[in-house]
């Protein structure tokens, strides 16, 4: 994402000048991308539907009903203040009361959105530490069997559906060889008895000290993990080859041959430490997509995620749960897409 | 064409002797270096197989997709008449597949028709108009880019309600702004070149130069953008499928069908097994096909 024109043109300003500018060019464009992201969602939930009085009240709602809801949602007042109106509810952290739960779609939000985060954090480690060392031996090894499979491996990763390996992956591990727990976070037993200090349970549990519990959590998790891992691995792999091909190439990994340092310096120390930058731009915005990817893993997995909560929310037409999920998956995915950006700038200076 | 040549001769002549004699030499170079590349090739072959299939589903089935047989529910692969098995209301699998081939196939042309074709028309116009046409255009890519694909996807068949056509419309919403950076980037190189300025000079006008001169030298990195992006379309289409925003029942569309075969994995595994290995080979074939295509037409970011 190319948040700010770097505008070379005109007179020569201060340094300080100069980087408040930028900054503020960059966050008004952030603020422009949120605005715009909370527009489409409004669109979404309120213009689109064909009567969102009806998805709130349902179809057998008397008169008197209908016209409370009417006005309550603030349909009789025009488009542009319901809006506004909806913006600010947003900002203060208001996305209304989920008709399914019967919770504010804030609170559902914050207890499902750990269980999503500590399965897409896990993924990316998974996708991390197998993708780049896989990536980087295509890349010495290019041309041989070995940059072959991996070029394979990521293929595969790029044309499974996500849904239906899982439901094979459960019936493999979990059905046939019982290496692994089944669906959900924890075995029913389990569950409640340590107490959620981040809503992560792996974290909770090893807190806590309880490494039954722990130990219970990580047969769960490590299935629907590994195949996000997989995913993220597939990217991360192609990714990681490409910019070594890159460096690899370059004339200083001559240089450094010749003078005769050892082929594992000159990979990890020289070409390695250039792609670093670029590395861990491309890995936030894997964590980015998987943390929206999990949407269906964490269906046939039943992981009470965010995934699960707009899926399911969605089919029972709860427009403000499915509104609200969407804008905060929104948000984080395109805070990640900030951060990497951030991250480029700060770090590669030929960026700048 | 002189009579003593062969076609082949005709096709690799250095000197071609009409424009459309280099028209086709080009796209013959190109041919032959694709056809080296044994991998696209078989991606090709794939694809190829699952537009016969689709055409020719009527003569191939050996089934009704549709028709019911109680009496041979559940049957496994290779029971006689049942190559494939049949599933909880004893329809043949493989019928159901090879119709479903025809689901797939148009949920592809759909969206290639779709996604593309607005994001070259935006890409093109913010590239060439430039100032706050570019600006404004640009944002609104951005938005839509900032947002996750399948979540806004999802959103959108809640609001419009369930069905392929929605589920194409809201996929293609999702997958046009790609394409629109590109062909403004594309557009922007062009744009200051000579010979649009020779163009220009000429009185041409805005649109003509976008259309006639600036399109069709942007067609070949979207079409590798395209193909290479299919496989995630398709993933996304069977998603929805399976969710059941998508194609509904008693339609055998893929995804859906492994949303059937869910409830019987544990003791017919087969029931979603087999819908999931098609959507597999032809995103797997898309894949193949869009990395030969690239080494091809788009050398410089070519893996080999």
């Amino acid at each position: 994402m190319a948040l700010a024109d770097t505008n070379t043109k005109g007179r020569r300003k201060s340094p300080f000048l100069q980087f408040v500018i930028k900054a503020a060019k960059t966050l008004g464009a952030i603020a422009v991308t949120m605005l715009g992201l909370l527009f489409v969602t409004f669109f979404i939930g309120r213009v689109m539907p064909v009567d969102p009085v009806l998805s709130v009240v349902g179809e057998r709602a008397t008169k008197e009903i209908y016209d409370a809801a009417y006005i309550k949602l603030g349909l009789d007042k025009p488009l542009i203040v319901q809006f506004f109106t909806y913006v600010i509810d947003v900002i203060q952290g208001d996305f209304g009361k989920s008709l399914r739960t019967g919770f504010p779609v804030s609170i559902d939000i914050k207890r499902v959105f750990p269980a999503t985060l500590e399965l897409a954090t896990l993924g990316t480690l998974i996708g991390v530490f197998v993708g780049v060392p896989l990536g980087v031996l295509a890349a010495v090894k290019r041309g041989t069997w070995i940059d072959q499979v991996a070029r394979v491996v990521a293929l595969i990763g790029y044309s499974m559906p996500v849904f239906w390996i899982g439901l094979i992956a459960l019936l493999v591990f979990y059905g046939i060889l019982g290496w692994v727990g089944g669906p959900g976070r924890l075995d029913i037993f389990y569950e409640d008895i340590v107490p959620s200090v981040t809503g992560m349970i792996l974290i909770d549990s090893a807190l806590a000290g309880d490494w039954t519990i722990f130990r219970n959590a990580f047969s769960h998790i490590i299935l629907p993990a590994c195949l996000l891992g997989y995913y993220s691995l597939a990217y991360i792999s192609r990714m990681t080859r490409s910019f070594m091909l890159e460096q690899l190439s370059a004339e200083y990994v001559t240089t450094a041959r010749v003078k005769g340092l050892k082929e594992s310096a000159v990979i990890w120390r020289h070409a390695f430490a250039n792609i670093k930058v670029q590395l861990i731009t491309v890995i936030a915005l894997s964590y980015a997509g998987l943390l929206e990817g999990s949407v269906l893993t964490e269906i046939i997995f039943a992981w009470p995620g965010i995934g699960s909560y707009i899926t399911t929310s969605l089919l029972s037409a709860d427009m403000n749960a499915v509104m609200g999920g969407t804008v905060v998956v929104g948000l984080v995915f395109v805070c990640l897409n900030i951060f990497a950006d951030l991250l480029y700038k700060f770090f590669d200076p030929r960026a700048k | 064409m002189s009579s003593a040549q062969t076609l082949r001769q005709w096709l690799t002549s250095d000197v071609p002797t009409s424009r459309r004699q280099a028209k086709l030499a080009a796209l013959y170079q190109a041919w032959l270096a694709f056809r080296g590349n044994l991998m696209a090739m078989i991606g090709l072959a794939i694809l190829l197989l699952l537009v016969f299939t689709a055409t020719f589903a009527p003569w191939l089935a050996p089934h009704d997709p549709l028709a019911q047989d109680l009496a041979a529910r559940l049957q496994p692969p290779l029971t006689e008449g049942y190559f494939l098995g049949s599933d909880s209301l004893g329809r043949d699998i493989l019928s159901r597949l090879i119709y479903g081939s025809r689901i797939t196939l148009y949920i592809v042309a759909m969206v290639t028709l779709l996604a593309p074709v607005v994001g070259l028309f935006v890409g093109t116009i913010a590239g060439y108009v430039g100032g706050w046409t570019d600006a404004i255009l640009m944002r609104l890519t951005d938005i839509f880019l900032a947002f996750p694909r399948l979540v806004l996807a999802l959103a959108f068949v809640a609001a419009l309600g369930a069905g392929i056509e929605n589920a194409v419309l809201a996929i293609s919403l999702t997958a046009w702004p790609p394409y629109a950076r590109m062909a403004r980037a594309e557009t922007l190189t062009i744009r200051n070149s000579d010979y649009i300025h020779a163009i220009r000079l000429q009185g041409a006008g805005a649109m003509r130069i976008i259309t006639k001169h600036i399109w069709p030298l942007c067609i070949s990195s979207l079409v590798v953008r395209v193909t290479l992006d299919m496989a995630g379309i398709i993933l996304a289409a069977a998603g929805l499928g399976f969710l059941g925003l998508g194609a509904q029942p008693p339609s055998p569309e893929w995804g859906a069908m492994i949303s059937e075969g869910r409830k019987f994995i544990l003791d017919h595994w087969w029931v979603a097994t087999m819908p999931g290995l098609a959507i597999f080979t032809v995103s797997l074939a898309f894949n193949l096909l869009g990395d030969g295509l690239r080494d091809v037409l788009d050398p410089k970011d070519g893996s080999q």
